[in-house]
């Protein structure tokens, strides 16, 4: 595959994982069970979304086809998304919201400090300034699932059943296929396989403090790096995408 | 003052930066964009200024706001409208906040940034730095929300005179 149109589809996987999971986030915006916990997830979302803004429109830059990160985050349907099926997925209860964003905050700091590096001085910028927010995001839910884990059997039983319900899409961090292949040979895109080891690291470390159990890895989810997504993603499109379709060229 | 020393010959770029100081952050408004260290570099040439900025958060809401008052702060200065170029890398760091600009933040009501982010261990429960209030100078504190009222604060609480206080997060 040519390299720039890996390095478009690589920026295409981080960028819309970053919108859709931040617009899942911004859902909790007037509905989280505590007021803190209202501006803790506006702000996680704030994060996310500006990280989108970034990533994709460098993606923009690097087609060079004359779009703009709105008009990939607004103008693209299903097929179009390249984000992990992971973050599409529904917010369900607070333990599940919690989770979801564990598991992809703990991968997000491993992957932003290893593109950091990234021999893509546009890539490595992004990242050196996301690896903060992700970190602190991950503190953030890191504390949660300890104290949902480690709280009353009813939080415990929901967080256990969370993490086993997503533990299957998390295989999907990890892919390596053709596009990524090709960056890390040019030095973009780092080998997962020491990343994954040091998720799994974390992850160990917070579900013991959380006394959850580690669901064992067997079948994984996939498709979201190729566009197959799961029915939630178009409604969460509908909601997300509706003004700028509606209105084309409308301004704030 | 990054970059100043170099172009220092061209007075254009001492009454820019005069007028970058005058440019106030509209959330925290006791700090300039320079206080703040998000101005990295300042340049004049044939054309005119160019500035580079630095957003602080990736989604601060404040960056278009901010931009647009440098423009307006360069223009009124009599230097012309200035070629804004966005840059993020190094990416921004409290550590880049002076002592004076942390004593105005700590007098407006904002405990200022806790030591050097630089130094920060980055173990994931890491112990939180031990804040003075700073309306009381206690540092009998409570973190009440890793999160506030923007991207860059946590909120806080005192034990001794129970007033709450922000705390301008160190990153």
């Amino acid at each position: 595959m040519e390299r720039r149109a890996a390095l478009f589809e690589y920026l295409l996987r981080l960028g819309d994982s970053c919108l859709v999971l931040g617009h899942r986030v911004s859902e909790w915006c007037g509905h989280a069970p505590e007021l803190e916990e209202d501006i803790a997830l506006a702000n996680v979302a704030l994060d996310l979304t500006g990280q989108a803004d970034m990533l994709l429109g460098y993606a923009a830059r690097i087609e060079g086809k004359g779009r703009d990160a709105d008009a990939l985050a607004f103008l693209r349907d299903a097929w179009d998304f390249r984000n992990l099926l992971l973050c599409e997925r529904a917010n369900g209860d607070f333990a599940h919201t919690i989770v979801r964003q564990f598991l992809f905050d703990a991968w997000q700091a491993e992957l932003y400090a290893a593109l950091a590096r990234s021999t893509d001085a546009g890539l490595a910028g992004i990242a050196a300034k996301g690896v903060k927010e992700a970190q602190y995001h991950l503190r953030h839910s890191g504390e949660w699932v300890v104290r949902l884990g480690d709280g009353t059997d009813e939080s415990h039983a929901r967080a256990q059943a969370a993490l086993d319900e997503f533990w299957p899409f998390t295989g999907e961090m990890f892919e390596t296929d053709a596009v990524a292949t090709e960056l890390i040979a040019a030095g973009i895109a780092p080998d997962m396989t020491p990343v994954e080891a040091a998720w799994m690291r974390t992850v160990d470390d917070v579900l013991a403090q959380a006394t959850l159990a580690r669901p064992k890895s067997g079948w994984m989810q996939t498709g979201g790096s190729k566009g197959r997504h799961g029915e939630e993603l178009g409604h969460l499109l509908a909601t997300m995408q509706f003004l700028p379709r509606a209105y084309p060229g409308a301004k704030w | 003052m990054v970059n100043a020393a170099a172009t220092l010959d061209d007075p254009r770029v001492v009454l820019a930066w005069e007028a970058l100081a005058g440019v106030m952050d509209p959330e925290v408004p006791v700090l300039s964009v320079v206080d703040l260290g998000i101005v990295r570099a300042v340049r004049a040439d044939a054309s005119g200024i160019a500035i580079d900025l630095t957003p602080t958060y990736t989604g601060c809401p404040a960056t278009a706001a901010i931009r647009l008052d440098v423009e307006n702060a360069i223009e009124a200065a009599g230097l012309g409208r200035p070629r804004i170029a966005l840059v993020n890398a190094p990416a921004w760091t409290t550590d880049w906040i002076g002592p004076d600009a942390r004593e105005k933040l700590r007098a407006y009501g904002i405990a200022p940034p806790a030591g050097k982010a630089s130094e920060l261990k980055a173990a994931l429960f890491a112990e939180d730095p031990v804040l003075a209030c700073p309306r009381c100078g206690s540092t009998d504190t409570r973190l009440t929300g890793r999160f506030g009222s923007t991207a860059c604060k946590s909120l806080h609480a005192c034990n001794a005179c129970a007033e709450p206080f922000e705390h301008f997060k160190c990153i």
